[in-house]
């Protein structure tokens, strides 16, 4: 008989499971809870991820389930997001009248999801990780149960996704079938000679499941309908911890389990990065709805960030920049997107949420403060020096020009002077346009999320050695 | 004639296809989509179980096992949502799914 595995690696999920379920208890048989069960939440959040930071490497679950530098750097992000999901949404439950605990619940639900995807070692975890996270996200898009938009949104995504899981289910299948095996290291080992024509046929159906959970180009389509459907934190909570989750899912099955036909992949994920930066950049201009040029410009990202997984041509240090480049990349992504979400969130007038972003013109004027970090904001998705989001492209970009793939950083450069034009015309419109009403006063947890994220971006580039140390850490234990 | 793994390997692709080709060019009704999101997971599930035998390992038939696990709790979202959206909306025909434009 073999041995009971080890539970220790596992004790941040463990934790947030028991919790989710106490929770679930708290809300079901107190009156009134919500405040509570949300305060709970975040506080499980953050002690997982003090958990997260001190656990030592380690493999259990006979070898599905891996903690290690990258699972740690990445894990921590996902939570980061999930808290401050949760932790923005409070002022809208309260002034929406959706007293319903059950938010909190699911989105500490679908972080256990994540942090599985994140450890996953075998198909079958990446299966279950993925699926965990993704069931209780179909749920929570569709949360405003009298709002038409946001159960169309729910049911378009529930739709698309479960098509996705089917595919990417398809591809585990065939490289199980052709290689005989679910674990990534015995995936490696088997196709270290080259796959057959199965297995690349199962790459092929496994990517494409990934690339819609990043929502990367020819799966993109569900990102803007689901972003403006669904109520707004929640779409802050999409934009954030989930591409954490999916993106290190992508490139732990890309490096882990597909060393050995790297030229067959990075084809794919050329052509993936160039059509989502693209479409990113070109199809965000026309928008008029903020959270759906939101949408646009996470599919563009998105774009970005994958440049930095298709320069991982080989193993050793040019196989570290490139995972390295991904790494920074998503960690900035993560600040600015819920710096600007904590922008959008604090649309607000007397009658209600406006997301239009014509609803922004001369905020400069009426609430100049929110207008500089906005501002501040949009240049850094923009990718202008001395912001972080330039260096999060600088490094992704170094990494292509590194592995040889000329066309690829070119293209990306230019994707992203097409994509500053529409985040500057946001600029112009809060500074050069007539007033439009003032805003409601920000409340405080919006503001220490837009304070914190600003001043990351703003002051990155003063000491930025923490964040580009453990990068080159956690991508140095994948290689 | 003896069935080998080439076939169930053919009739799970069939019905693969079948279900993708269900969800793309079903225009009428919404409960049809989740009928072909099931025959897909039908599909990987026959890969699963035939290559399971035919490599003569067991790991194949737990995953098919909890695939089947996790489709059930994704039927049961799948419908829960579906009931949400026809009180709001009154109709689960696909062509009225269109009050945000892609």
């Amino acid at each position: 008989m073999t041995p009971f595995p080890s539970l220790v690696p596992a004790l941040p999920e463990i934790l947030l499971a028991l919790g989710a379920m106490t929770l679930l208890m708290i809300g079901a048989y107190r009156e009134d809870s919500t405040k509570l069960v949300n305060i709970c939440a975040i506080l499980l959040l953050i002690v997982a991820m003090l958990i997260v930071a001190r656990l030592p490497d380690a493999t259990t679950f006979g070898g599905s389930f891996v903690i290690d530098s990258f699972a740690r750097f990445m894990k921590i992000l996902a939570y980061v997001g999930s808290a401050s999901a949760i932790l923005m949404s409070l002022h809208y439950q309260a002034r929406e009248g959706q007293r319903a605990f059950e938010f909190a619940i699911l989105i500490v639900l679908s972080a256990i999801g994540m942090g599985m995807m994140i450890s996953a070692g075998d198909l079958i975890a990446l299966y279950l990780g993925l699926e965990l996270m993704s069931l209780a996200l179909y749920v929570v898009a569709a949360s405003n149960r009298d709002s038409t938009r946001s159960t169309e949104a729910g049911l378009k995504y529930f739709v698309l996704g479960a098509l996705s899981s089917g595919m990417l289910l398809y591809g585990c299948s065939l490289i199980y079938g052709f290689t005989g095996t679910v674990s990534f290291a015995g995936i490696a080992k088997a196709s270290a000679q080259g796959g057959g024509i199965g297995l690349v046929f199962g790459l092929v159906f496994l990517f494409a499941g990934l690339c819609f959970k990043v929502s990367a180009v020819p799966f993109h389509m569900w990102t803007p309908d689901v972003y403006e459907g669904a109520p707004t934190p929640i779409t802050a909570f999409f934009a954030a911890a989930p591409k954490v989750a999916a993106i290190a899912l992508f490139v732990r099955v890309a490096v882990g389990a597909f060393p050995g036909i790297v030229p067959q992949w990075q084809q794919i994920l050329v052509f993936v990065a160039i059509a989502s930066m693209a479409l990113g950049a070109f199809s965000a201009i026309g928008q008029r709805n903020i959270k759906r040029l939101m949408a646009y410009s996470s599919i563009g990202h998105m774009g970005f960030a994958l440049i930095g997984l298709a320069s991982v041509s080989s193993g050793g240090a040019q196989g570290v920049l490139g995972v390295q480049g991904v790494l920074i990349y998503i960690a900035i992504y993560l600040a600015m997107t819920l710096g600007t979400f904590a922008v959008i969130l604090s649309m607000r007038r007397a009658d209600g949420m406006v997301e239009q972003i014509s609803d922004l013109s001369g905020l400069a004027r009426t609430n100049p403060a929110l207008a500089f970090f906005l501002a501040l904001l949009l240049f850094s998705l923009a990718g202008i020096p001395p912001l972080a989001g330039f260096f999060a492209k600088y490094y992704v970009f170094l990494a292509a020009i590194k592995a040889g793939l000329y066309t690829l950083a070119v293209l990306g450069v230019l994707a992203s002077v097409v994509g500053a034009y529409y985040y500057l015309l946001i600029v112009k419109i809060m500074y050069f346009d007539e007033p439009a009403k003032g805003f409601e006063p920000m409340p405080g947890e919006l503001k220490a999320v837009l304070g914190v994220a600003g001043l990351f971006n703003l002051l990155f580039f003063v000491y930025p050695a923490p964040l580009l140390n453990a990068a080159t850490t956690a991508a140095k234990s994948l290689f | 004639m003896i069935i080998t793994l080439g076939h169930y390997l053919s009739v799970a692709a069939v019905l693969f296809t079948l279900g993708i080709l269900g969800i793309f060019l079903n225009r009428k009704n919404v409960i049809v989509i989740l009928m072909s999101i099931e025959l897909i997971l039908l599909a990987v599930n026959i890969n699963l179980v035939a290559f399971s035998t035919h490599l003569g390992d067991i790991v194949g038939q737990v995953f098919a096992m909890l695939v089947l696990t996790v489709a059930a709790a994704e039927a049961a979202i799948g419908l829960a949502i579906l009931v949400v959206y026809y009180r709001n909306r009154g109709s689960i025909a696909v062509e009225d799914i269109n009050l945000m434009k892609g």
